[in-house]
């Protein structure tokens, strides 16, 4: 298979902050150097791009040497968390914007969807739109017309489609919008979380789509997306960036399970704050760890999958009727689950209660942690929304089969017990069913 | 696979930085429906839901030149050339308004866009070429209105003095079409990064209008500040508009070198537009 796309040493700087004073002669600086064919002065390389540490720098590199091949046909899926720099990998590969150094080669024409019904003018017909959006993506008007059919089909708004676009509703807003990027004649197709909008039976179109566009039709697809079971499903192989940098690049699986485990200090390990007058309380919780069984930190747990909670904490005194309690909100706030340790007797010192889940499946999502220490039935250190857990859209292994969906189908995914009797009533009458033969 | 030479033949490269004369010409033909779909669009949602739709073109000049008869002529005076009052405003009104309509949508087109230009790649000069076409269009209506009146004066008796000159009328449209859209380009990309240039469009284009010969012919500019009509004289959009009422009407001052020395002066706007256009669109993205 022949390489479609190459990129080679990608970077991309941002200047942080606003452009006030000292821009216009920096930038008089900038453009004498670029005159002169040098780089830019006022780019330091060598700075990480990392939201939680103050830089020396007002640059910021979201994207740092990043080096990768795409082959004809394959689909290929990015992932990363929030500020990995999915976005401006994505935004430089549609030509949205330009790297800072580096490059990137393509074979073929590039359409990019990083947003469904990009340039759709509410005034103008469903007709009327699918001739500019496509025309903005890059089709020429007689292969638009060519495809005009299979696109209002696709989209399923056969009814509407000399409506002003105003008057959709936002599901077939998106309908139309994504047939006609799906219907793009393009060798190479950059899809953003677009599928996060749009009702379950649309996205499952969607994803079938895409998936016949790479199989079928060995054009290449690159996909950046949260949802984990989209990409396992779409994709072959995957890249996974961390703070603008590419940490693991291979086959989907590894990359995945490789990006549930990359332990990010600020989502699976919190520090609990202490209480004002710690020093003079029985005792204090200091930190949370989320770990899967065998103790090892997780930022994200597949869903499915058994989970423990790690409460690390001190005692300043003794304590005789010590009780750590735990307790789950899910993210609006209803209480999913509590649970508490037996009553204790502790000496002072620094002790950990280990809080295994291996019960519940809690349905993909944010769930926030309280957690409280109390002795003898009064409250010592209570601390709401000390944590969180992320159950990732990721299937375990150990899902009951019985399991279908995990979106949309409730909080807790764990299988109720159904049997099915006979109904002796029900039973249709022998006699009949003899002579009905 | 990795020995493979590196000279494969490559679509697309994209790179920091593109020479200074680089142009995207052959992705702009690629694109040449768009440009006209965008043109359709604005002219299609310019008169949706409006009852009286395109007779709204009309609707502005009119009320102009009515108000300028009233204020310009008969109020403050200004001779005319000899020319009947409104068919001189209008000649000049429908020239400055193409111009000024360019300008200040193009020297816009960046913040307007922002939204599409940040999500998917076209080349960005369809989009202030789209301005232009679609201003056109606008202008073209215009001129309609502009030759009705010729007609109504000429069925009145009034002498009106129609000659060659007018055969120029193409040259002077795509003259002026440039310097609406070399200027815009210049100010939209600078306030891409500095929206101070946005506040002196919002006030100086109107008062540009002054120093051009929209509302008083060049000849009683020079007869009456013979000092400072140079100014008004070396504008470049004076030669159009007195060559075009020159063509049509008779009165006006026109001579070649003047139109010559205009055409280059436009030719050095668009350019720089152009130019600078073509730098900044690459990643004004990270700083609109």
């Amino acid at each position: 298979m022949a390489k479609v796309i190459k990129v080679e040493n990608l970077s991309k700087a941002y200047q942080l902050g606003n452009f006030g004073t000292g821009t216009v002669s920096r930038d008089l600086e900038r453009f004498w150097s670029r005159m002169r064919g040098k780089d830019d002065p006022f780019l330091k390389i060598g700075e990480v791009n990392d939201r939680t540490k103050k830089g020396e720098t007002d640059i910021v590199w979201s994207l740092k040497d990043i080096n990768f091949d795409i082959e004809q046909g394959d689909a290929v899926g990015i992932i990363g968390r929030n500020g990995a720099g999915k976005s401006t990998l994505l935004k430089i590969l549609s030509r949205v914007t330009s790297p800072t150094t580096g490059s990137v080669k393509v074979k073929g024409r590039i359409a990019s969807l990083l947003e469904v019904g990009t340039g759709f003018h509410p005034e103008l017909s469903g007709r009327e739109n699918i001739f500019l959006n496509g025309a903005i993506l890059g089709m020429r008007k007689a292969e638009i017309k060519r495809k005009f059919d299979e696109i209002v089909d696709f989209s399923g708004v056969e009814r509407y489609i000399d409506t002003p676009v105003k008057r959709y509703s936002s599901g077939m807003y998106v309908r139309l919008a994504f047939a006609v990027a799906a219907h793009l004649e393009s060798e190479i197709l950059i899809v953003d979380e677009v599928l996060a909008v749009g009702d379950a039976e649309f996205q499952k179109k969607c994803l079938g789509k895409m998936g016949d566009v790479s199989k079928g039709e060995g054009r290449t697809v690159l996909f950046v997306s949260h949802n984990m079971a989209a990409v396992k499903k779409l994709c072959t192989n995957s890249i996974l960036l961390e703070n603008g940098a590419i940490i693991c690049d291979g086959d989907t699986d590894t990359v995945i399970s490789k990006y549930l485990q990359t332990s990010d200090n600020t989502q699976s390990v919190f520090e609990v704050d202490r209480p004002v007058d710690y020093e003079n309380s029985v005792g204090y919780i200091t930190k949370l760890q989320i770990e899967d069984l065998q103790s090892n930190v997780l930022s994200e747990i597949p869903v499915g999958m058994p989970w423990q909670i790690r409460v690390l904490f001190v005692l300043n005194s003794d304590a005789l009727h010590l009780i750590i309690g735990l307790g789950i909100n899910n993210f609006m706030d209803v209480s999913l689950r509590t649970s508490w340790s037996e009553k204790m007797e502790l000496g002072a010192g620094s002790y950990e209660a280990v809080f295994v889940e291996d019960n519940l499946i809690m349905a993909p999502g944010s769930y926030n942690i309280i957690v409280g220490m109390s002795n003898y039935e009064r409250s010592v250190h209570y601390v709401e929304n000390a944590g969180v857990i992320n159950i990732s859209q990721v299937t375990h292994s150990s899902l009951p089969s019985s399991v279908i969906r995990v979106n949309h189908v409730g909080m807790l995914l764990n299988p109720m017990k159904v049997t099915i009797n006979t109904l002796v009533d029900n039973n249709p009458d022998p006699g009949i069913f003899e002579t009905g033969i | 696979m990795d020995n493979q030479p590196d000279t494969e033949d490559w679509d697309i490269e994209i790179k920091p930085t593109s020479g200074l004369f680089e142009l995207p010409l052959k992705d702009i033909w690629h694109y040449r429906d768009l440009l006209l779909l965008f043109v359709r669009r604005d002219f299609v949602s310019f008169y949706k839901q409006t009852i009286l739709g395109p007779i709204w073109f009309f609707v502005q000049p009119v009320v102009t030149i009515l108000f300028y008869t009233v204020v310009f002529g008969n109020i403050a005076g200004i001779p005319t050339d000899g020319v009947p009052k409104p068919l001189f405003y209008l000649a000049g009104t429908i020239l400055w308004n193409y111009f000024s309509d360019c300008l200040v949508k193009t020297s816009t087109v960046f913040r307007d866009s922002a939204g599409l230009m940040s999500k998917v790649y076209f080349p960005r000069l369809i989009m202030p070429l789209s301005i232009v076409a679609s201003n056109l269009i606008r202008f073209g209506v215009q001129v309609i209105l502009f030759v009705v009146l010729m007609g109504i004066y000429a069925a009145k008796g009034v002498h009106l003095n129609f000659n060659a000159v007018a055969l120029l009328f193409p040259l002077l449209i795509l003259l002026i079409a440039a310097q609406g859209l070399g200027l815009g380009m210049i100010i939209s990309a600078v306030t891409t990064k500095y929206r101070d240039l946005a506040f002196v469009v919002g006030f100086g284009v109107p008062l540009l209008m002054y120093a051009t010969t929209v509302i008083y012919p060049l000849s009683v500019a020079e007869a009456r500040y013979p000092k400072y009509s140079w100014i008004i004289k070396y504008n470049p959009i004076t030669p159009v508009i007195e060559s075009f009422r020159y063509g049509f009407l008779g009165k006006g001052s026109f001579s070649f070198e003047l139109l010559g020395y205009c055409a280059i002066s436009t030719l050095i706007i668009l350019f720089t537009g152009i130019i600078i256009f073509n730098k900044v669109e690459k990643t004004f993205v990270d700083t609109v």
